[in-house]
């Protein structure tokens, strides 16, 4: 007896949906946040008012912009948003999973963008400033999210990127202050993440360490560790040789040609040299991952160790220099920190960047490129609430300050579903 | 061809902690031959191979290739002197494609960078020589097991293998699939190549085997020649005595239906439809198999049954109740038993003792808990009562589960789940792994729980299994059930072809 | 990491003693390492005019005791010091019990110190038996409530603690800067502080005079045993009590209850627990929430115990300091107590250390450092003194970021 199924159920079952609810839920939050921008802003702003932004003339004073745009404040905003809105509602109704991620990343720009011109309503901002803070506060967050993408793509968590940023900020600037070299301190920073990060691979690829662990103990050491230095030795010696101390932060390289270039000239060629170091990174760590033989081995050991193991790749051999080189990437990123943007060392002076920067590797979907768009996302955050403090605006400071990691919040919980995380990672590789 | 040695291993011995896994195990590899290992789980044939691989180095003996005596101290070692190994489970990185796969660890490259259309055209060319015909670009998580198979003995040829070593290859294959492989076998004999065949299935040992060495308990108990062996005389060497391959039992009594399913749709980990619209009863007092390889829908089918995943479509009813959106614990107090495929990772808490995984889904009522309170000493009662009754070795009830063997731990999960009133028992491979003295004892007790009016769906990848203990036979593949036959009716060859996707009203054209 | 997987639901029939031993041991061991290391790091840095090196250490670690231990003042204030440890530490070890790993007591306690101190505060005309406890229970609200989020963002969407606690902290931080600078500003105050907590809501201390009202915002807090000996004059608090009272509760929770029994079960293994009919949601959520009641309730005794207000300040270092006696005690709440205790100790002894040696506190915040390295990955020292590891007592937090 034959109980054949009948071929049109096949075809039922094909076309079902994926992620239902997580479409319908971020169509649904899009046209939220836009229904509560456009009526903030059409309840606080004056109608008539213009929000400016200006474009400057690379080299030329700034009372003589290339171009100045004023934008009527309200009505720019509920175009803006309620295109935005738009979208969200046909996401939420044809739940296009696809969509989402660019849908997010939007939201969360063009949010910020309408804060922007609510903040400037009446007044002026220079956009390409902003655009260009925007790159070299990523510098930190991609850096961060490099490293931590190195790891993990060797199958090794890595959330000690916060202390080894924190490490490296300090033994720089210390090395920077009493030689007198900035260059050294750098130099000295990468090599104290690489340190450190093999304290990481020690414990927890050698020593099969919970790798959560060791990188939260690794985070609870540079937090007393560098406090002990600067109570017991930087304070001191600052007032000891405030007058002698000659290094200060690294300078700002206008490349010449492409840094007159209006626009693109201050945005991405105008900055200080870590900032360019890490626009290179991303590319370099592109090509390293996907088109060499380290890379192929590596993203291997990540994902099917055993599978490395049985064609003679040395599996915790290879993950181990894999931390430690990631620990160079750390260590810059703390350079930038005390010795790029400021050149001083402040107790906790990374903030909670090395975890911001392990979300936009989460965002970036363990790419080098996407993980510099999740740190753009994140630095516009910073940038925004760093910008519009100077502006009198009805929101107290503190929740602008609350921006940056109520967007790593909102994107992980949001995201993250939709990631797929190497194999392998978090998982100590033990032969046989 | 002359045949010469190309491997001699002698008197190899390797302890683990507590077991003697390789004891003293000599034999010879011809050149040419299909030389097959055949031996129960746990007889040593993969200490063995792994030895022969370098994955662990033999504590006593010796190995010689080519005549020569060889220390293998790793993998890279095993493949520079000619080894090859396809592990049972592939070691593929599904997320790189089939170039990448074949070439790792020994990369064609172009200055810095891998060269991929070099790497393309060397492994087109073995392909062809091979007859093993493989998508260079495609990523291995595209690909169907029979084809990652491929890719897996085309990465040893890859790497100038001269012996190949096949763990269990046909475990994960159809029958149809596994002849591909039989003929892949010879063409690769045929050119000199020297294999050795793992198996514990009797009949595929017997037809494709040149010679065939017998292991139990970690030593060799015999060599056989296929032409004068049968599956009789195989089987007994096997296992040191005559066994049963059927279970006793009566005809079935079947009542009505307890679980109903109707156009059940469901999906897997990564979003794809897995369970493609299935309808089937099963009533009480019988056990209804579900036959198929791996991995075509059925731990979807028993996961959404069980509550445990979401059912997209279609529905499920068990005593007369819609249970399709109900929660896994509602499903239990329904009395539905379940005996989950992973016992390790889903059935026990391995930290947890004895006693403790024997309440894991009962600790909550009486008699085991009051209000919000757990009553300590009757799971004690509980434990000393069942550790008993089920047969369960061990020195304590308070001796963590993972300290146990695998039978005895599946012993606790059976007991845990047949000490309360049950209606239904699902069972995913609840024999999976386990000696065979615990074999017999779990398929005695799902029988004579099916003789007292429960209804039992049993799935499993044995076919042996599901055809000793069902009572009507479901065939599952690629989410579809293609048919469900009367005990009688199912021979193993009609099955097999079912297994395959192969109906034998090829109406709705050809199956993918 | 070896979180103990506690006793069996029945009683175990097994020496108190040789178990007690046996979960101590590596802790032990660690703490000894650490000392030793701090030990060496003291040789270094002795100052030349106190005496060879070796009188040096000896000196640095006999003050480090005096201070801690030595007479019945110095005792009164290392329980002092313990009590928040006691609590937090124990907010880590349930979450860690349900396998899941809270790096935010501290956002959690600040907040609760903040609920606590505006309840404390408010003028409500309550007796201290309902007001006290309904200023504690705000502050066990405040936490718990905050540190659910990331227990149902873990649940549902797969979003890491970690990560999520981490920033959680951030938030509340600029939270609390807003608040106690802004609207829950004393307004009678120059300092940027809370109002002082009516005493009705204080945690009174044990035994004491009564308080100079003018050191206060003008209540009189008013000890148990009023006594004028300078002797007697102990800032021990009932807070202590409420800790000790905790860790009995927990424990009993976690190891004679359902509900704890579900959280150590998704602990150990959430698949096993999910196929046995549990919730990991549910689970998820409650062991946060607990987790942050715990951390909600180290603030709250801070605050109405200990301080009476709240200040704009960023950072603590309880959180970390909790991680690290969960860690130390393997998460066992009984071993909480002795954990806390020595963390105390330290941070009490230190000040008598650095005065009679020379040496900088800091010195002791490096030996916790090592304490944690050690304890946490404690390989390390399995591996110095060669003791073996028992089967199954690990539990992994390392599942990746995904679901």
């Amino acid at each position: 007896m034959q109980n054949t199924i009948s071929q049109p159920q096949l075809q039922a079952g094909a076309n079902v949906p994926r992620g239902v609810s997580r479409a319908r839920i971020v169509g649904i939050i899009g046209v939220v946040v836009a229904a509560l921008l456009i009526s903030a802003v059409v309840l606080r702003v004056d109608a008539t008012k213009f929000s400016t932004l200006n474009i400057p003339q690379p080299g030329a004073p700034p009372n003589q912009p290339l171009a100045r745009i004023p934008l009527p404040t309200v009505a720019t905003v509920i175009v803006l948003q309620g295109l935005l809105g738009l979208v969200g509602l046909y996401i939420a109704l044809r739940q296009r999973m696809q969509w989402i991620t660019l849908y997010v990343s939007t939201m969360i720009g063009l949010a910020f963008f309408t804060i922007l011109l609510w903040a400037v309503a009446g007044s002026s901002v220079d956009l390409v400033d902003v655009l260009a803070r925007v790159v070299r506060l990523a510098t930190p967050i991609t850096l961060g999210a490099l490293a931590g993408l190195i790891c993990e793509r060797s199958g090794v968590v890595n959330i000690a990127i916060e202390g080894t940023m924190l490490f490296g900020a300090c033994i720089g600037f210390i090395v920077a202050m009493v030689s007198g070299s900035t260059t050294l301190g750098v130099l000295a920073a990468m090599l104290t993440g690489s340190l450190v990060s093999a304290l990481h691979a020690v414990l927890s690829v050698n020593f099969k360490v919970d790798q959560i662990i060791s990188g939260t103990v690794i985070n609870l050491l540079a937090v007393g560790v560098t406090g002990y230095l600067r109570g017991s030795f930087i304070i001191g010696y600052e007032q000891r040789n405030g007058a002698d101390i000659t290094a200060q932060a690294l300078p700002v390289l206008r490349i010449p040609g492409l840094s007159q270039i209006p626009v693109l000239g201050p945005i991405f060629f105008s900055h200080q040299p870590i900032t360019y170091i890490m626009l290179i990174l991303v590319f370099a760590i592109n090509l390293l991952l996907f088109r060499t033989v380290w890379g192929l081995r590596t993203r291997a050991i990540g994902e099917h160790p055993k599978a490395a193991d049985t064609v003679g790749i040395q599996v915790n051999r290879m993950r181990f220099w894999n931390v430690v080189a990631s620990g160079l990437i750390s260590g810059l990123a703390g350079a930038w920190f005390s010795l790029e943007s400021t050149f001083r060392f402040d107790d906790v002076m990374t903030n909670g960047r090395g975890f911001i920067a392990l979300a936009a590797m989460i965002f970036g979907k363990w790419t080098p490129l996407g993980a510099f768009g999740g740190a753009l996302l994140f630095s516009s955050a910073d940038a925004l609430q760093i910008k519009i403090q100077g502006f009198n605006f009805g929101l107290p400071r503190q929740f602008l300050q609350m921006l940056p990691y109520l967007v790593t919040l909102v994107v992980l919980a949001g995201i993250i579903g939709r990631a797929r995380p190497p194999a392998a990672v978090g998982q100590p590789y033990e032969k046989g | 061809m002359q045949q010469q040695p190309t491997l001699e291993v002698r008197e190899i011995t390797k302890r683990f902690p507590g077991v003697l896994a390789n004891d003293h195990i000599s034999f010879t590899l011809m050149q040419g031959e299909i030389h097959a290992f055949l031996g129960e789980n746990g007889a040593g044939k993969s200490t063995l191979m792994n030895i022969l691989y370098g994955l662990y180095a033999p504590d006593e003996g010796e190995i010689l290739i080519n005549g020569q005596p060889v220390t293998i101290r790793n993998s890279a070692d095993a493949i520079a002197r000619g080894i090859g190994m396809v592990h049972q489970e592939f070691a593929l990185v599904d997320t790189l494609t089939v170039a990448e796969n074949i070439m790792l660890g020994t990369e064609i490259t172009s200055g810095p960078l891998v060269d991929e259309r070099r790497a393309n055209e060397r492994i087109a060319q073995l392909s062809q020589e091979y007859g093993l015909q493989v998508p260079p670009d495609a990523l291995v998580q595209d690909l169907p097991v029979g084809v990652q198979q491929r890719v897996e003995i085309l990465k040893a040829l890859y790497r100038n293998a001269e012996m190949l070593i096949l763990d269990e290859p046909t475990a994960v294959l159809t029958p149809q699939e596994a002849e591909d492989l039989f003929r892949v076998m010879r063409s690769l004999v045929e050119r000199g190549k020297s294999i050795i065949f793992i198996s514990h299935k009797l009949k595929e040992v017997l037809r494709i085997a040149d010679r065939i060495t017998v292991l139990r308990r970690g030593k060799v108990v015999g060599s056989a020649n296929p032409r004068e062996s049968t599956e009789q005389t195989l089987a007994s060497m096997m296992v040191g005595r005559d066994v049963v391959l059927t279970v006793d039992k009566d005809a079935a009594q079947p009542g009505q239906a307890v679980l109903e399913v109707r156009d059940l749709v469901v999906l897997d980990d990564r979003h794809q439809v897995a369970v493609d619209g299935v309808s089937l009863d099963v009533r009480a007092g019988e056990v209804l198999g579900i036959a198929g390889v791996q991995g075509n829908g059925q731990t979807e089918l028993v996961e959404a049954i069980n509550g445990l995943r979401p059912v997209i479509n279609g529905m499920v009813c068990i005593v007369g109740q819609n249970t399709s959106t109900a929660a896994p614990r509602a499903i239990n107090e329904l009395g539905v038993a379940y005996i989950p495929e992973d016992r390790k990772g889903t059935g026990l808490v391995l930290a947890y003792p004895i006693a403790d995984n024997l309440v894991l889904s009962t600790y909550y009522r009486s008699p085991f808990a009051k209000g919000m309170r757990i009553l300590a000493n009757t799971i004690e009662e509980q434990a000393r009562k069942l550790v008993k009754e089920f047969d369960i070795r061990t020195p304590s009830i308070w001796t963590s589960a993972g300290a146990l063997s695998g039978g005895n731990q599946q012993k606790i999960i059976v007991a845990r789940e047949f000490s309360r009133q049950i209606k239904l028992l699902v069972a995913s491979q609840p024999t999976r792994g386990i000696d065979v003295g615990s074999i017999e004892f779990i398929h005695r007790s799902i029988i004579e729980q099916r003789d007292e009016g429960v209804a039992v769906l049993l799935v499993s990848a044995e076919l042996d299994e599901v055809l000793a203990l069902s009572d009507r036979i479901a065939v599952m593949y690629k989410g579809r059930i293609l048919a469900v036959l009367p005990r009688a009716e199912a021979s193993r060859d009609r099955l097999g072809l079912l297994m395959a996707g192969i109906t034998e009203e090829p109406t709705h054209g050809r199956p993918a | 990491m070896a979180v103990q997987l506690d006793a069996p639901l029945a009683p175990q029939r097994r020496s108190f003693a040789t178990a007690f031993l046996r979960g101590a041991l590596v802790p032990l061991l660690a703490i000894l390492t650490a000392l030793l290391v701090g030990a060496i790091i003291i040789w270094f840095s002795a100052p030349a005019d106190r005496g060879t090196r070796f009188e040096v250490v000896v000196a640095a670690y006999r003050g480090l005791f005096l201070g801690a231990f030595g007479g019945r003042q110095a005792i009164a204030n290392t329980l002092v010091e313990a009590t928040p440890y006691i609590l937090a530490g124990l907010a880590v070890a349930v979450a860690f019990k349900c396998g899941l790993f809270n790096i935010g007591a501290e956002g959690q306690l600040f907040l609760g110190a903040l609920a606590a101190a505006t309840v404390g505060a408010s003028q409500l005309g309550l007796p201290a038996i309902i007001h006290l406890p309904l200023a504690l229970l705000a502050g066990a609200l405040a936490g718990g409530i905050w540190a659910a989020i990331p227990g149902y963002l873990r649940a549902r969407t797969g979003a890491h603690e970690v990560i999520t606690t981490i920033m959680l902290n951030y938030i509340a931080f600029r939270l609390l800067d807003y608040l106690v600078t802004g609207p829950l500003k004393d307004p009678g105050a120059s300092a940027l502080r809370t109002p002082f907590v009516a005493s009705a809501a204080q945690l009174p201390r044990f035994i004491g005079p009564l308080e100079d009202p003018g050191l206060t915002g003008g209540q009189t807090y008013r000890p148990l045993i009023v006594t004028a000996d300078p002797e007697w004059n102990l800032r021990l608090h009932l807070g202590f009590a409420i800790a000790i009272l905790a860790v009995w509760g927990i424990w009993w929770l976690l190891n004679r209850t359902t509900t704890g029994f579900e959280i150590r079960t998704v602990g150990a293994n959430p698949e096993a627990a999910r196929y046995a009919g549990m919730s990991i949601t549910k689970n998820f959520v409650v062991a946060m929430a607990l987790s942050g009641a715990l951390a909600g309730l180290a603030g709250s005794g801070q605050v109405l115990g200990v301080e009476h207000n709240v200040k704009s300040l960023f950072s603590s270092g309880y959180g970390f300091d909790s991680i690290a006696i969960a860690l130390l005690a393997k998460s066992n709440p009984i071993a909480i107590i002795p954990a806390a205790v020595f963390w105390g100790a330290l941070n009490n002894g230190r000040g008598l250390m650095q005065a009679q040696t020379g040496i900088s506190i800091e010195l002791i915040r490096i030996v916790q450092a090592l304490t944690i390295m050690f304890v946490a990955a404690d390989q390390i020292v399995r591996w110095i003194y060669r003791i073996r590891r028992p089967i199954g007592d690990q539990v992994v937090f390392s599942r990746g970021w995904g679901k």
